[in-house]
C-alpha cells in the first residue's frame, strides 16, 4: 500500500459520507437517507438537495429514525441514519436491536461526531462506548475508516454488503492517509508497515498517530507493525494473530478502552494464550469541553505514549 | 356514526382455495360478517389452544384483539398466501407483539401456514416464537416485542410504498397500554407529516396492562382525541362488532385524504372467556386444563353480542 507522504491535507470523514453518499444515491435509488434533523453537520445536504425523493427527515426523534429505516428495508430500501454517534448508537440503541439486527434488515448507521472528536460540545456529546454497544450486537458490522478515502471506500462497501453496519465518521478534520485509488475490505486489516519488534493496531482518527509512532520508532531502530483496523466487527481475527509472533502489541483508539478495538483484540490474544498487549484509548471516564488534541491527551492517546507503550513493552 | 345498525351481508375476500392451486390467479369471493365472525371464534379457539398447549403466552390481548383480525385476514388485506414476500401485499404490523398466538392462528387459517404447526408455539426450533420474527415465520411483516416500536416499522413501510406510487396498504396494530411508549408518539408525528393515508392504525383499546388498568398505572386519556390532534383521521368503534369494523374499514379507512388513519377499537382483554375478560391476570397467563376446556366451550358456544 502507499501512503501519502504529503499528509498535510486534512478533511474529516464525515464529508467522506456528504460526497459517496451522493454517489451512491446517483446509481441506486433505493439508497435513502433517514436524517434526524442535524443533516447539515452530518453532510447529507447534497444528497437532499439532488434525492429529495430518496431522502426523509424525522426531526429530533432517534427511536423512530431507527423503526423507520427498518421499515424501509423490508420493502428492499438500503437506508442510511445519519446522525451523531453518541445518539446512533446509545438513543436508538435497543430499536437497532430489535428492528434491525435481530430480523437482520439491510440497515446502515452512518454517525458523525465519533469518539472525542465533537471536543467542545462536551462529555454529553463525545461517543466513547458507541463501537462497543454495535459491537454486542448479532449480525452487526462495526467500521470506522481512518481518513476521507478510506473512509469513502468503506461506505460504499458497506452499501454493497447486505446487511446492518454500524459507520463512524470523525467531526473534525484529519489527515489524509491514502490515496484515492487505495482498496478497502469490510473484515480485513489494512497492513501500513511490516516488522518484527512491536505490533501496533489502530482504527478511526488515532491511525495518523500510529503512522507518526511508526516512523519515530523506526528511526531509533524499532521495527513496527502497523494495522489500520477499520472493521473491529468481524474482526480480522487472523491479521491479530500474525501479530502473536511478535508478541508485543498495542492497541489505539478513540473509545473507551472497554469493547473497543483493544477489547476485540485482547479477546483474540487471551484465547490464543501468547503475546502482550497494552490498549491506548479513552480511560473509561467521560469527556468535558476541550480541543479534540488536549482530550487525546489527557487520555494518553498521543504519538508520544504509543512509543512509551512501545518501549515498555520492549524491556518486558 | 354507529347509531343505526348496519346490517352488511357479503364482502370480497380472496378466494384460499386459489391460493393453494398456486395459479396466481386471484378469484373474489363473498364473505359475510356472519362468516367473519365465526372466522374469529376459531381464531380465538386456536390462540387459546396455542397459549395452552405451550403453557405460556398472552391470552388476554389476543382475544381482544380477535375480530379485527379476522376482519382484516379474511376480508380486507390483499396478501398471498402462496407468496408471503409479494412486494404489492398490505403489510400487517403486529406492534404488540406479544399477542402474535392471534396472528399465528390467523395465518394458519388463512393458508400461511399448517393448521397442525402453530401448536408448536414458543417451543426450540418453531416458526411461532414468543413474539413474531419476520425470518422464522411466513407472513409475519416485521419482526416486534419490544413495545412502541412496531408503528414505526410501519410507517417506514408506508412511505416506501407512497414514493414508489404502490398502491399497498398498511395496517398496524398497537396496544393501548403501549401507547405510553413516547415513540408512538414519534411515529405518529412522522405519518402525519408524511401524509401517510395508505397507512391504518388500529387501537386494541382494551384497558389493562400487566399491572393492572391503564388509567391506574399511567392514564392515557382520550386516545381518540390525542389522535385527532396530532393529525390523524380518527375514529372510534366497538372493536367486537363485525358490524362497525367491517363498515369502518369499508368507508373511513378507504379514504385517500392525505392523512393517516386511526381506529381507536373498544375491546374487552380476554373476550369470549369468561372468567379472562377484564382480568389484567390473564394477560400473560396459560389456562390450566380444567380452565382450557371451560374456554373452548365457552368460545363454541359462540360470543354474546
Amino acid at each position: 500500500m502507499s501512503v501519502t507522504k504529503k499528509a498535510v491535507e486534512k478533511k474529516a470523514t464525515r464529508a467522506a459520507f456528504g460526497d459517496e453518499i451522493v454517489r451512491l444515491g446517483e446509481s441506486n435509488k433505493d439508497i435513502y437517507v433517514v436524517d434526524i434533523d442535524i443533516g447539515k453537520s452530518c453532510k447529507t445536504d447534497k444528497f437532499i438537495e439532488k434525492f429529495p425523493m430518496q431522502h426523509i427527515n424525522v426531526g429530533i426523534a432517534e427511536q423512530n429514525g431507527a423503526g423507520i429505516a427498518a421499515g424501509l428495508a423490508t420493502t428492499g430500501k438500503i437506508p442510511f441514519i445519519s446522525t451523531y454517534a453518541v445518539f446512533g448508537s446509545l438513543r436508538m440503541a435497543e430499536q437497532i436491536r430489535q428492528e434491525v439486527c435481530y430480523p437482520n434488515l439491510n440497515v446502515k448507521i452512518a454517525c458523525s461526531h465519533g469518539g472525542l472528536t465533537p471536543g467542545n460540545d462536551g462529555g454529553s456529546h463525545q461517543a466513547i462506548e458507541d463501537m462497543g454497544v454495535m459491537r454486542s450486537f448479532p449480525n452487526m458490522t462495526v467500521i470506522m475508516g481512518a481518513d476521507y478515502h478510506s473512509t469513502r471506500k468503506l461506505i460504499a462497501e458497506a452499501a454493497a454488503m447486505y446487511g446492518p453496519v454500524y459507520l463512524r465518521f470523525t467531526r473534525d478534520a484529519v489527515p489524509m492517509i491514502y490515496d484515492e485509488n487505495e482498496t478497502f475490505e469490510i473484515g480485513k486489516a489494512k497492513q501500513l508497515r511490516d516488522g518484527a519488534d512491536i505490533a501496533i493496531i489502530a482504527n478511526g482518527d488515532t491511525v495518523r498517530l500510529a503512522i507518526e509512532a511508526a516512523e519515530q520508532l523506526e528511526q531509533n531502530g524499532v521495527s513496527v507493525k502497523l494495522l489500520d483496523m477499520h472493521t473491529i466487527k468481524p474482526l480480522d481475527v487472523d491479521a491479530v494473530k500474525d501479530c502473536l509472533d511478535i508478541g508485543r502489541i498495542i492497541t489505539v483508539e478513540d473509545h473507551n478502552i472497554l469493547n473497543g478495538l483493544g477489547s476485540a483484540v485482547a479477546e483474540v490474544i487471551a484465547e490464543a494464550g501468547k503475546g502482550q498487549l497494552a490498549r491506548i484509548g479513552v480511560q473509561d471516564r467521560f469527556g468535558e469541553s476541550a480541543p479534540y488534541e488536549k482530550l487525546l491527551e489527557i487520555n494518553g492517546i498521543t504519538v508520544e505514549n504509543i512509543i512509551a507503550k512501545a518501549n515498555k513493552l520492549l524491556t518486558n | 356514526m354507529f347509531s343505526t345498525p348496519l346490517v352488511i351481508q357479503v364482502y370480497k375476500y380472496m378466494s384460499l382455495q386459489e391460493d393453494h392451486l398456486g395459479t396466481g390467479v386471484w378469484h373474489m369471493q363473498q364473505t359475510s360478517v356472519e362468516q367473519l365472525k365465526q372466522h374469529a371464534i376459531e381464531l380465538r379457539k386456536t390462540a387459546v389452544t396455542m397459549v395452552y398447549e405451550a403453557q405460556s403466552g398472552h391470552p388476554g390481548g389476543s382475544l381482544s384483539a380477535a375480530d379485527v383480525i379476522s376482519a382484516l385476514y379474511f376480508r380486507e388485506m390483499n396478501v398471498d398466501p402462496a407468496n408471503p414476500k409479494w412486494e404489492d401485499r398490505d403489510r400487517f404490523v403486529l406492534s404488540k407483539g406479544h399477542v402474535a398466538p392471534i396472528q399465528y392462528a390467523a395465518l394458519a387459517l388463512r393458508g400461511f401456514v399448517s393448521n397442525e404447526s402453530v401448536y408448536t408455539l414458543r417451543q426450540y426450533g418453531s416458526p411461532f416464537q414468543g413474539h413474531p420474527d419476520m425470518k422464522k415465520c411466513p407472513g409475519i411483516d416485521i419482526s416486534t416485542g419490544s413495545l412502541g416500536q412496531g408503528l414505526s416499522c410501519a410507517v417506514g413501510m408506508a412511505i416506501a410504498g407512497q414514493r414508489d406510487e404502490k398502491d399497498y396498504r398498511v395496517f398496524a396494530m398497537v396496544g393501548d397500554g403501549e401507547c405510553q411508549e413516547g415513540q408512538i408518539w414519534e411515529a405518529i408525528q412522522a405519518a402525519v407529516k408524511y401524509k401517510l393515508d395508505n397507512l391504518i392504525v388500529f387501537v386494541d383499546n382494551n384497558r389493562l396492562q400487566i399491572d393492572g388498568f391503564c388509567e391506574d398505572v399511567m392514564p392515557l386519556l382520550d386516545l381518540e382525541k390525542k389522535f385527532d390532534a396530532f393529525g390523524f383521521d380518527t375514529t372510534r368503534i366497538d372493536g367486537h362488532s363485525m358490524e362497525q369494523i367491517v363498515e369502518t374499514l369499508d368507508t373511513f379507512a378507504k379514504q385517500k385524504n392525505g392523512k393517516p388513519k386511526c381506529i381507536v377499537c373498544d375491546t374487552v382483554k380476554g373476550k369470549g372467556v369468561s372468567y379472562m375478560e377484564d382480568q389484567a391476570a390473564w394477560h400473560g397467563t396459560a389456562p390450566n386444563k380444567e380452565e382450557f376446556e371451560l374456554a373452548i366451550k365457552e368460545l363454541e358456544g359462540g360470543l354474546p353480542v
